[in-house]
């Protein structure tokens, strides 16, 4: 058996090379976006599909009103969470603290306002999923949305946890930033959702 | 970078207890054991599949046949083209993609070792879940129990009142759940080429082998995403009473024939993509030759991955979706076999003037070309809408699309097991027993797959139960089911060929095929940490450089 090459390091004509590959968090964390966005299109074409095919009432006009504030919470939660995580990365982690509250505290108000409006229309304009095609096209996809913000929170409420014990410090604020892409990706997602679902779909 | 690598007991096997081995394997995050284990559930599962397609075959091999029933029969094609693509070609793929690219890239393991646990467990319960409906779906009603709507799924028989009990359930969680350990597995296969590459391996300089992987990752992202997107809506309408594909209720079948081929023709380039580096690696070895093109190569990769997008409807011609539709995607996806046609020049010509040396591996990458040459004609052939309308559902579907899947995908694979055994086991295979595997196999292949072209041109339908006889298909079916037996014999001998030299095998060295690439300069096997000092490369041949100092590859790249 042949000596095996690696006894010998592979150093040819030695040149002193700036070998600075990318974060893998970061490209990881695009390519989830990637895959998560091609999810979101097909529910999204679905939704521009099925839009006054439905064959029986409610229809979208007679039952939905765009939700302006809670859009408003959602979207200055991305502009919190870019707070946030500056703060990190300049190590003030009390503030850092406050704005990450802060930013869960907005997208709280923003599940609370997707859960009013789903037993507003359950219990008071009887839409459900079986209803009709506007019904399977607007729960899916609205309740797509939210299980995405719902993930998004769990992982956010665990990073405010590792705060409160102090566990993180200056040196993981690439890690946060991690994170705070997919609360952006998100918060831009919810663009898409309003404006086919409550300006086209309307 | 270089202080990643992982903790590894000591080599003092075979004093270990059992479970002591077993749990080493289930918990494993070694990119090169979890490739391992994706291989050899993907040869498990091949020996399913295989049995799936044997009783296909004898029920087809003469006219009024009853060898099984009609519900069995269906549920034998539906399950032998699920198992097929996702719990066989797509985990063998990912087992080598896990298995050589970090070693490729002069990576310690892959960008996110845990990750690529879950995802191989993921893929390995989406199986069982696929197979656990055999005794889990009968459900009320006496309902079917393995699936049997076909691997498409065509919508109206998916729904609640055409498909009773659960085996539709147990096919769409199975595809939800392998469908995240493949979006996983990709996301895991990018980063780790995007950023673990060793010192001096810029993009230009990577092994083709990781940019035909990398572009296949980004088809996974795009294309698996999508599936898993319509089985959503699928368990939606079956479990919430939702209704997308409910033609009653204003719902549209069409639109699950988009959602399923948005994912399902990027699939096909998801399989042959990898193929394609395995040749792009081995031809070159047994050539004695750099590839060449390899800036051509890569574009024609990239070309691929982004025509392969826009060409699924080509799949639903006979559905009529008008005239301007049609066009498009006539014209993309004759478009499609530009790039592909670069290829095959490409490889020829890194095989032209070289010193050409037929192992069994270089003898499975030519059988390729041709083959796949083939496949690609007569695929251009059905992007014809006009063909395509006599011949859609017939059985001349189903031979370019095997001839695709088995021609090209199969042997470059087979291929690819005799080239890395020896860097994988340690031990070198007999290549006499290699050579009888890969004549067995040639002989079936083109027994089943050439003559399957002829009863589909005299208007034998895909999928049907039996035939009546005096048709003309008689004969053409007998000798497509013999071929079969060749192909099996071929397989069993393969198998005997890894097991026996396993065992029984004379050591390979580390580099037995005097190659080029980084896998070669470290032990066979490799160690846990692949590689003692992270190499520093030059060049797209590294080894090359080392092995000839007075003249490497740097000065001409």
């Amino acid at each position: 058996m042949s000596a095996p090459l690696n006894a010998t390091a592979l150093t040819l004509p030695a040149q002193e090379l700036a070998w600075k590959p990318p974060s893998r968090g970061r490209v990881g964390i695009y390519a989830l976006i990637a895959a998560e966005s091609a999810i979101f299109t097909i529910f999204v074409v679905a939704y521009l599909f099925y839009i006054g095919k439905s064959l029986s009432g409610p229809m979208p006009r007679e039952v939905l009103s765009p939700p302006i504030f809670y859009t408003v919470c959602l979207l200055s939660s991305s502009l919190t969470i870019h707070f946030a995580t500056t703060t990190l990365r300049g190590g003030r982690v009390r503030s850092f603290a406050a704005w990450l509250l802060l930013t869960i505290a907005l997208g709280a108000i923003f599940l609370y306002g997707t859960a009013s409006e789903w037993h507003r229309l359950i219990y008071h304009d009887g839409l459900t999923v079986t209803t009709n095609l506007f019904g399977t096209t607007y729960f899916s996809l609205v309740g797509l949305h939210g299980f995405h913000v719902i993930v998004g929170l769990v992982c956010l409420c665990i990073v405010m946890a590792l705060t409160l014990f102090g566990l993180v410090k200056q040196e993981y604020a690439e890690r946060v930033e991690v994170l705070s892409l997919y609360w952006h990706f998100v918060d831009a997602v919810w663009i898409v959702v309003f404006t086919v679902v409550y300006v086209i779909g309307r | 970078m270089s202080t990643e690598s992982i903790p590894w007991p000591s080599a003092t096997a075979g004093s270990r207890s059992f479970v002591d081995t077993l749990h080493e394997w289930v918990t494993t995050v070694d990119h090169k054991r979890l490739g391992l284990l994706y291989i050899a559930y993907a040869l498990v599962f091949l020996l399913i599949g295989g049995i799936e397609a044997i009783v296909i075959r004898i029920q087809l091999i003469r006219p009024h046949n009853d060898f099984v029933s009609p519900q069995v029969f269906n549920r034998m094609f539906t399950m032998h083209g699920t198992t097929m693509i996702f719990f066989v070609v797509m985990p063998v793929l990912f087992g080598f993609a896990n298995y050589l690219i970090p070693l490729m890239v002069g990576a310690r393991d892959m960008a996110f070792p845990r990750l690529n646990a879950f995802s191989f467990w993921m893929t390995a319960f989406g199986g069982l879940v696929l197979y656990f409906s055999l005794i889990g779906a009968n459900g009320l009603y006496g309902a079917g129990n393995a699936p049997d709507v076909g691997w498409f799924a065509y919508a109206p028989l998916t729904s609640q009142t055409f498909s009773l009990g659960h085996s539709t359930d147990f096919w769409t969680l199975a595809l939800l759940v392998s469908g995240f350990g493949s979006v996983g597995t990709a996301i895991n296969i990018i980063a780790t080429i995007v950023c673990l590459r060793c010192p001096g391996m810029t993009l230009a300089k990577m092994p083709l082998f990781a940019w035909l992987n990398l572009v296949m990752a980004g088809l996974v992202i795009l294309a698996v995403s999508p599936l898993t997107a319509a089985q959503i809506m699928l368990l939606v309408d079956r479990y919430l009473g939702g209704h997308f594909f409910d033609t009653q209720a204003g719902g549209s079948a069409v639109i699950w024939m988009h959602f399923f081929w948005i994912f399902g023709h990027p699939e096909v380039y998801v399989l042959v993509l990898p193929a394609f580096a395995f040749a792009s690696e081995i031809i070159p070895v047994f050539s004695r030759k750099p590839i060449f093109g390899y800036p051509v190569m890569v574009g024609a990769t990239v070309a691929i991955g982004f025509i392969s997008m826009s060409v699924w409807a080509h799949h639903m011609f006979t559905v009529g979706m008008g005239a301007a539709a049609n066009t498009f995607f006539v014209i993309s996806t004759m478009a499609i076999a530009v790039p592909t046609g670069i290829k095959i020049f490409n490889w020829l010509a890194t095989m032209w003037g070289g010193k050409l040396e037929f192992k069994t591996a270089m003898l499975f990458c030519v059988a390729f070309l041709f083959q796949f040459l083939v496949a690609g004609l007569t695929g251009v052939m059905l992007s014809a809408a006009p063909f395509n309308w006599r011949l859609g559902s017939s059985f001349f579907v189903v031979a370019p699309f095997h001839y695709v899947i088995v021609g090209a995908i199969l042997f470059t694979l087979f291929g690819a097991f005799y080239y890395w055994f020896p860097k994988m086991s340690g031990k070198m295979y007999s290549e006499t027993v290699g050579k009888l595997h890969f004549w067995l196999f040639f002989i079936g292949f083109h027994l089943t797959f050439d003559f399957m072209h002829i009863p589909g041109l005299l208007g034998m339908p895909r999928r049907i139960y039996t035939y009546e006889p005096g048709r003309g298909w008689d004969t053409w079916n007998l000798i497509v089911t013999i071929g079969v037996f060749f192909q099996a014999a071929g397989i069993l001998v393969f198998l005997v060929n890894l097991l026996w030299s396993y065992y029984r095998g004379k050591p390979a060295g580390s580099d037995p095929w005097d190659a080029w690439t980084l896998e070669w300069s470290t032990n066979s096997p490799p160690p846990a940490y692949n590689f003692a000092l992270i190499p520093t490369v030059e060049s797209r041949r590294p080894l090359w450089d080392l092995k000839h100092p007075d003249d490497p590859d740097w000065k001409y790249e």
